[in-house]
């Protein structure tokens, strides 16, 4: 190095004499330097490649082993959930599936216009699962079709050398045999989302084919549904195909999950409610189990399970008779008269004999203000059972004003209003009992007289959720504090615990078999199984004030709830249940149902026989009118549907936020005196015609009641504030 | 002085086998054996169709050295430049298919082996300028005259070959070129001011003169992982490989990232990976060994002859079957960018293996002319 630069130096001399051995000289030096550095380059080669195969051999070592052996997951089966007899309410079928991983398609459109076509897909199908490669992470992967046939899973894999990221497999998908029926209760499985992935970083949560629970019982109950995933080492070449097998490991099924409930009931349930929107919950007053949670309409959530389609978002979206919404948890209405029951425990306690009647001349003067019985003739003189079978508004307005709201209030809590239940539930609304501290606390206002009339009715303030009245039924026909439970494995809870005496409860009883057997207002209830006989409170709960409608007909959102609380059989109560039909005009649309689902539990042939003939009319099953309902939604509307929201939770936290809203409705006359109807007890069936036109339907009017329409006005206008407390 | 092998010296060999230079073909030998031996494992654990065409080419094209080593030395002098002429011809004729056909072209297929005149430009342009420079009156060596017709010589195929585009072919006729100037003794400043230029004109021309594709290359040498599915797949596949051997490798036929297809071209620009991968350190610094036997020999040959044309020639040779085992060797195992250089000898190829034989066979052809007319002593 050094002669060179020194030569360097000694070349600009000018016109340097240059001689054969000078330039001699010059190679040779110039050539063992070049050697030399190539001797350099030499060593450097031999030290990087020591460095690359000794000091970091492990480390190469490791990633030509994860390059080799591929490892895939294999997806655990999911734990089946059983109901009260080990039938299946949700089961895994075996299928051919095809997913597709966004990034490993190299031409996204185009390969799934390609498997569209293989698959014969609908071009809404295919919209939506474009949508979602576009919005997905790429590693999720996105299910394209599952439940193919042998062929069209044969047609895709043999042309999977030019699909890249498109993954057809065998596997299982969930299966719920009753469909719509159990919709809200089980819920539904999805592939994870971004944020659950972030949560758990499972690589098991992106294996394609692997689903999680969404909603309800299924998301609840997903540690141990899930079970073990399987593993399969392979030994694989660069292009993914697979050399050898090199260990099988089995999946471990998930635990199944066993229910209270009774599928068969459920279903009938849910399917007797035909063409309203309600609900129906059945317990056993033996145990607290939960037999039955139907609420209806509701989603399929079979078709759930590969993603929301766009149209059906829209369908369900745009029903206001909610689809989406578990009426069961998150539905709250005034209980109206239903609350009857449990005031009379109330005024038993504070000391109130039975016997004693009150004069009711169809109104009460309270004050300077008249206080109207919903018969504006009046019942004349009236006892406590009188007072319940009849539904005598009169005799309960004026024992409220002797022992106060306070009393009322604390036996409405006892009875499960405004109660949270330990159920294995995402989420339950818990409504609201007001009283007076209640009041000043939400609305800085004094309690008056007309709010403690309100609240012995049911109206006002006061919202309980279908789940809390059946609580109610429960407490009131077996006088103990029964606990609802959900799962055989919770032990049952509250039966040591005596909530009434027993005379008073077989005063109770007797009063509620006579709002069915005698001359009550549910007559039409009475049960058509010999020697059974049922026991109820019938409900009706207005959501405006009369001057905005008469319950019955006109706009659906303004007619009255329909409320029915049961037990059967009234001297030895073995079910008790509630029935809430939203909008259904009346008490009237709901009892004949709890009458059918009862005849069902006792009589099942002649159960289904009232239902059959009745599905006849309607058209269908509740499955078949819904896709039915869904297949004209989707001719209608076709293409231009709302997008739904890019993650399922988003749909749910709507629906809930509505429901919310939707339970601040009724309470808008709650700032007022809420009269009566003329007609508590319609007694007529549920309408038959569509939704639409039921209005025109008007129910047939009981002879002693409704002749007096035109009752006192409301005193003002309606409070249009909003009220409860609807925490979950 | 003779440093010429043992075997001389004994009587029992026959001299014509004696007198070869076995001090440089045992490790030649050995090297395509090896060679053999590792695409013999990436074709699939077979001699086809690798291995067996790999041999057969490396005894047609050794027969073809033995023809070379016989030239007088008045017969090179006299095919020099005809012979730079016909392959800038073909140059030019693989440019001008390649643009009617629409595309661009490397090679002309001759039937029994797809030619690449590129690769023989190599080692004609290292012939061409030391056959200047010899020529070139002495006085005239720190002249522009010394500079001008030589850069010519070199730029031409250059820039033809930069037209197909070809970087690291193109680099290497320049840096052959190169090499035969410094060792012809032009004034070093030339070379420094020519290397401080490049470093102002790389920049530029990385920038502007670069196919995109090329310049993913060099970007990816700096930092493979960042695109480790793309351009930094190769090499990050193939440090893998190497880097897995260990010392003694995973064993013949064993290599899981060539056989499975890990390693792009198992066979010819990364056949060094193949190679690490199932022999190891060891199976290294066999082949670092082999050819710096080869290149130590090269380098005596060039010293030893006291011809200026024959020297310069000689270590044109030497410098341009370096460059080849450099620029590889330092392209697999992640140090350049992949620039698609094979390994000498190794590597499944018919015009690489055609030049480094024309390199061995000028090699053993001045070898010749050595004994047959040694120097009579030391210089300077």
């Amino acid at each position: 190095m050094k002669s060179l630069f020194s030569r360097g130096k000694r070349n600009p001399r000018p016109a340097p004499v240059i001689n054969a051995s000078i330039l001699r000289s010059t190679f040779e030096r110039r050539a063992v330097l070049i050697g030399t550095v190539q001797g350099g380059i030499g060593v450097l080669l031999a030290a990087r490649m020591g460095y690359l195969a000794i000091a970091e051999n492990e480390k190469y070592r490791l990633e030509s082993e994860s390059n080799r052996v591929n490892l895939t997951l294999i997806p655990p089966r999911r734990g089946w959930i059983l109901d009260r007899n080990g039938a299946p309410l949700a089961s895994n079928r075996a299928d051919f599936r095809v997913d597709i991983i966004p990034e490993r398609l190299t031409n996204s459109d185009a390969t799934i216009d390609r498997i569209g076509a293989l698959l014969s897909l609908e071009p809404s199908r295919i919209a939506d699962i474009k949508d979602k490669v576009a919005e997905s992470r790429g590693f999720q992967p996105i299910e394209v079709a599952s439940g193919l046939n042998y062929d069209q899973f044969a047609a895709l894999s043999v042309r999977l050398p030019d699909l890249p990221g498109v993954v057809p497999q065998r596997g299982f998908s969930r299966f719920y045999p009753t469909g719509a029926s159990v919709g809200h209760l089980i819920g539904y499985v999805g592939p994870a989302s971004a944020e659950e992935f972030e949560e758990d970083p499972n690589p098991l949560l992106i294996t394609p084919g692997y689903k999680i629970g969404k909603d309800a019982l299924e998301k609840q109950f997903e540690k141990e549904l899930r079970g073990i995933p399987g593993a399969r080492r392979v030994e694989v070449t660069a292009r993914g195909r697979i050399v050898r097998d090199l260990e099988t490991r089995e999946d471990i099924q998930g635990d199944p999950v066993r229910l209270t409930i009774d599928g068969p009931l459920q279903d009938y349930a849910a399917r007797r409610i035909g063409l309203e929107s309600g609900s129906v919950v059945v317990m056993d007053c033996r145990t607290g189990d939960l037999m039955c949670m139907a609420s209806m309409p509701s989603f399929d959530p079979n078709s759930f399970s590969d993603g929301i389609g766009s149209v059906e978002y829209g369908m369900l979206r745009d029903d206001e008779r909610v689809p989406l919404r578990n009426k069961v948890l998150k539905g709250l209405y005034p209980p109206g008269s239903t609350v009857k029951p449990m005031v009379s425990m109330a005024l038993m306690q504070q000391g109130v004999d039975p016997n004693e009647t009150v004069y009711c001349g169809g109104g009460l003067r309270v004050g300077n203000r008249v206080f109207g019985c919903w018969n504006r003739r009046g019942h004349g003189a009236v006892d406590m059972a009188k007072g319940i079978y009849q539904s005598c508004d009169v005799y309960f307005y004026a024992m409220a004003q002797r022992v106060g709201m306070d009393p009322i209030a604390a036996m409405a809590r006892r009875c499960g209003m405004g109660q949270e239940f330990p159920l294995p539930v995402t989420s339950q609304f818990y409504g609201t009992v007001p009283d007076p501290a209640w009041k000043m606390n939400k609305w800085g206002r004094e309690w008056q007289a007309f709010d403690t009339v309100n609240a012995t009715i049911g109206q006002g303030y006061m919202l309980s959720s279908p789940l809390q009245l059946a609580v109610m039924a429960s407490r009131l026909a077996t006088g103990r504090h029964v606990m609802p439970r959900l799962t055989l494995s919770t032990k049952p809870q509250g039966f040591d615990n005596i909530d009434f005496p027993a005379e008073q409860v077989d005063y109770v009883r007797k009063a509620m078999s006579d709002v069915v057997n005698g001359p009550g207002t549910a007559g039409r209830a009475r049960l058509p199984v010999d020697g059974t006989l049922m026991a109820g409170k019938t409900g009706t709960a207005q959501v405006v004030s009369l001057s905005i409608s008469n319950g019955r007909t006109g706009p659906w959102k303004y007619r009255d709830h329909g409320l029915f609380i049961f037990f059967a059989p009234y001297d030895n109560p073995r079910y008790a249940g509630a029935v809430v039909i939203e909008h259904g005009g009346g008490s009237g649309a709901a009892y004949p149902i709890a009458r059918d689902v009862m005849t069902f539990m006792f009589d099942p042939a002649k159960g289904m026989e009232a239902l059959a003939s009745l599905e006849k009319q309607w058209g269908g099953t509740a499955q078949q009118r819904l896709d039915a309902r869904y297949a004209a939604y989707a001719a209608e509307r076709g293409a231009e549907v709302r997008r739904p929201p890019r993650r399922d939770e988003e749909i749910f936290d709507r629906v809930e936020a509505e429901a919310r809203l939707a339970a601040e409705q009724s309470q808008a006359i709650a700032g007022e005196v809420v009269t009566p109807r003329p007609i508590a007890n319609p007694s007529g069936t549920p309408p038959v015609s569509p939704p639409g036109e039921a209005a025109a339907a008007a129910p047939a009017t009981p002879g002693d009641a409704g002749v007096d329409a035109s009752g006192p006005a409301p005193a003002s206008t309606p409070d249009s504030s909003v009220a409860g407390d609807l925490a979950q | 002085m003779r440093l010429g092998s043992a075997a001389t010296t004994s009587g029992i060999i026959p001299e014509p086998i004696a007198r070869q230079p076995w001090e440089m073909l045992i490790p030649l030998f050995a090297l395509v054996g090896f060679g053999a031996a590792v695409l013999y494992s990436a074709g699939g654990g077979a001699m086809q169709p690798y291995a067996a065409s790999h041999l057969v080419r490396f005894a047609v094209f050794m027969t073809m050295a033995i023809v070379i080593t016989a030239f007088p030395r008045d017969l090179v002098r006299m095919l020099i430049y005809p012979a730079y002429i016909i392959v800038l011809l073909l140059l030019m004729a693989v440019e001008a298919i390649g643009q009617v056909g629409g595309g661009s072209q490397r090679w002309l297929d001759l039937g029994f082996m797809v030619l690449q005149p590129s690769e023989l430009m190599k080692p004609t342009v290292v012939v061409t300028l030391a056959m200047f420079y010899s020529s070139l009156p002495l006085g005239m060596t720190n002249t522009w005259r010394a500079l001008l017709i030589p850069g010519g010589l070199v730029g031409l195929p250059m820039a033809l070959v930069l037209l197909q585009p070809d970087l690291g072919t193109a680099l290497a006729i320049g840096f052959g070129g190169a090499m035969v100037m410094l060792l012809a003794g032009l004034p070093l400043r030339w070379f420094v001011g020519g290397a401080a230029a490049g470093l102002v004109i790389a920049p530029l021309a990385f920038f502007y003169g670069l196919q995109e594709y090329q310049q993913r290359r060099v970007m990816t040498m700096f930092d493979p992982e960042a695109d480790p599915l793309g351009a930094g797949y190769h090499i990050t596949q193939s440090k893998i490989a190497i880097g897995s051997g260990g010392i003694f490798g995973k064993g013949f036929n064993e290599g899981s990232q060539s056989h499975l297809n890990y390693l792009p071209e198992p066979h010819t620009d990364f056949v060094f990976s193949t190679m690490a991968e199932e022999w190891g350190v060891m199976g290294g610094l066999f082949v670092l060994g082999a050819f710096a036997v080869i290149l130590r020999w090269g380098w005596k040959v060039a010293q030893e002859s006291n011809d200026r044309f024959a020297s310069l020639l000689a270590a044109g040779m030497v410098v341009t079957i370096f460059f080849y085992v450099a620029v590889n060797l330092l392209m697999v195992m992640g140090m350049a960018p992949v620039v698609g250089i094979p390994l000498p000898w190794m590597s499944h190829g018919g015009s690489s293996m055609l030049t480094n034989m024309i390199c061995i066979g000028v090699l053993m052809m001045v070898n010749r002319w050595n004994k047959n007319a040694p120097r009579r002593g030391l210089t300077g």
